[in-house]
């Protein structure tokens, strides 16, 4: 209880004092995450879309394997985008290993799944109330695709909490290909999983309170948007 | 109203022959076949089960018939035939978004945003102040004239409606009546259905009328009522029930 209230008091002291390594530790955390997120939202709403409405030979097959890349383990994506990035691999030249925009590859990896799948399921409910209708205006496949996105818009901001939850909280892979780089690529997970090797509990924890500060503070925020929008029934 | 940048296509001529449509060993609809004219309102009548939506449904493309051919204005039915027709809903199906919004997106699907055609088709359908509210907070009978400002605002050349005063109260009913019939007048082809004899004998210039999956008769609106031909109709019209 003791390392707890210190964790706290110590995560109080850091924010209040404007401690400027945990505000750039945090400000990288979000600024790779949220790339991700929208990156991820960018490819995966589209074709959880497509896959929403289109019905093809197979598609049972794809949606399972969409469906287990959910449970892609971090340390193998990080793995495999190491390979990818490091200088004998086929991007080696781009020389982006161990820079924030790996970690944003690798994340943008592990939530492309998660977005494409659960937003596949809410565009499938959807689109079966609006399918008769959307027939009858003889809308185009992408004309379809682009009217259920914007009105799921709200059901789909979860869609993107749940990627950004699960980029926010990853370590194994960004440590792979970030490397953990003090005033580099140190973002909020990785920074605690060093302190902690270090043991430096207290300040783990502390960063650990902040995280999960933050990831409330964006779930507060999601469900005031969809609040709103379900009083004025666009939800 | 602000009617005037509304314009009204002429109607086009329905024609279907051997018209059926199966489900598994399930006839629904039965070889049927007929010609309705390019302008009126054609109201398709018949017991629950008679296969009137489901005709309403194949005559729109919206659902594909196991035999025989439908085709419009001497055309055979295609995505582009469609595209000149508008069907509503015994429902209505709104967007997640205001009133406007609602109008606004079939026009930007047909590439021809236009703010005054749809303003003029809200006064048309008397929803001007409810423009940005949002359109799922509107009443029942408030959502079936938007459906309807939405199916107008194409301009149709057949505007095809299934059961939409289904559950309105009167006053939302005679409205949208008179809509339909303003439309009409106007040169739209109107198909209709409804198993309301007083709104048929309101609406009607003829009558088709289902029963079985059959086509039991298709005649002018004053001879159906008057002197029905077919027992099928007959006995509907003096309210026993058909099954």
């Amino acid at each position: 209880m003791s390392d707890l209230s210190e964790a706290v008091s110590l995560a109080l002291t850091l924010v209040l004092t404007f401690d400027s390594d945990l505000i750039e530790i945090v400000a990288l955390s979000l600024r790779v995450s949220l790339s991700a997120v929208l990156l991820a939202c960018l490819i995966g709403l589209p074709l959880g879309a497509f896959l929403a409405i289109t019905r093809f030979p197979g598609r049972g097959v794809a949606l399972t394997f969409l469906n287990a890349l959910m449970g892609l383990p971090p340390v193998v994506v990080g793995l495999i985008v190491y390979l990818h990035l490091s200088r004998a691999g086929p991007l080696g030249f781009l020389g982006l290993l161990y820079t924030p925009a790996a970690m944003i590859i690798a994340q943008t990896i592990l939530i492309t799944p998660i977005v494409a799948a659960l937003s596949r399921q809410v565009l499938e409910d959807l689109h079966l109330e609006y399918a008769d209708q959307f027939r009858s205006f003889a809308l185009t496949r992408a004309q379809t695709m682009r009217a259920l996105i914007w009105d799921a818009r709200y059901s789909l901001l979860t869609v993107a909490l749940a990627g950004f939850g699960r980029a926010v909280a990853e370590v194994g892979a960004v440590m792979i290909v970030g490397g953990n780089i003090d005033h580099l690529t140190r973002v909020m997970t990785t920074a605690i999983a060093l302190e902690t090797s270090r043991g430096e509990l207290a300040l783990a924890m502390a960063l650990g309170v902040v995280l999960m500060v933050l990831a409330l503070g964006v779930n507060a925020a999601v469900h005031g948007v969809r609040a709103t929008a379900a009083r004025q029934a666009h939800a | 109203m602000t009617d005037s940048a509304l314009t009204h296509a002429p109607g086009m001529s329905l024609r279907v022959r051997d018209l059926s449509h199966r489900a598994g060993a399930r006839r629904l609809l039965d070889a049927i076949s007929l010609s309705l004219k390019p302008a009126g309102v054609t109201v398709i009548m018949g017991p629950n089960g008679a296969g009137k939506s489901l005709f309403l449904r194949l005559v729109h493309g919206l659902a594909t018939p196991t035999a025989g051919q439908i085709s419009w204005g001497g055309a055979l039915l295609s995505p582009a035939l469609t595209r000149r027709q508008s069907l509503v809903f015994q429902n209505p199906v709104l967007l997640r978004r205001s009133v406007a919004a609602n109008v606004d997106f079939i026009l930007r699907a047909r590439g021809r945003s236009d703010p005054a055609k749809r303003d003029a088709a809200l006064a048309r359908v008397g929803l001007s102040d409810e423009a940005h509210h949002p359109a799922r907070r509107l009443s029942g009978g408030q959502q079936q004239r938007l459906a309807l400002a939405r199916a107008l605002v194409t301009e149709p050349e057949a505007l095809l409606l299934d059961e939409p005063t289904a559950s309105l109260d009167p006053a939302s009913v005679l409205m949208i009546e008179r809509i339909v019939a303003d439309t009409a007048a106007q040169g739209t082809k109107i198909v209709f259905v409804t198993h309301d004899i007083g709104q048929a004998r309101r609406l009607a210039d003829d009558v088709v009328f289902l029963h079985a999956g059959q086509l039991a008769e298709y005649s002018p609106a004053a001879r159906f009522f008057d002197a029905p031909r077919s027992e099928a109709a007959q006995a509907y019209l003096q309210g026993r029930l058909l099954i």
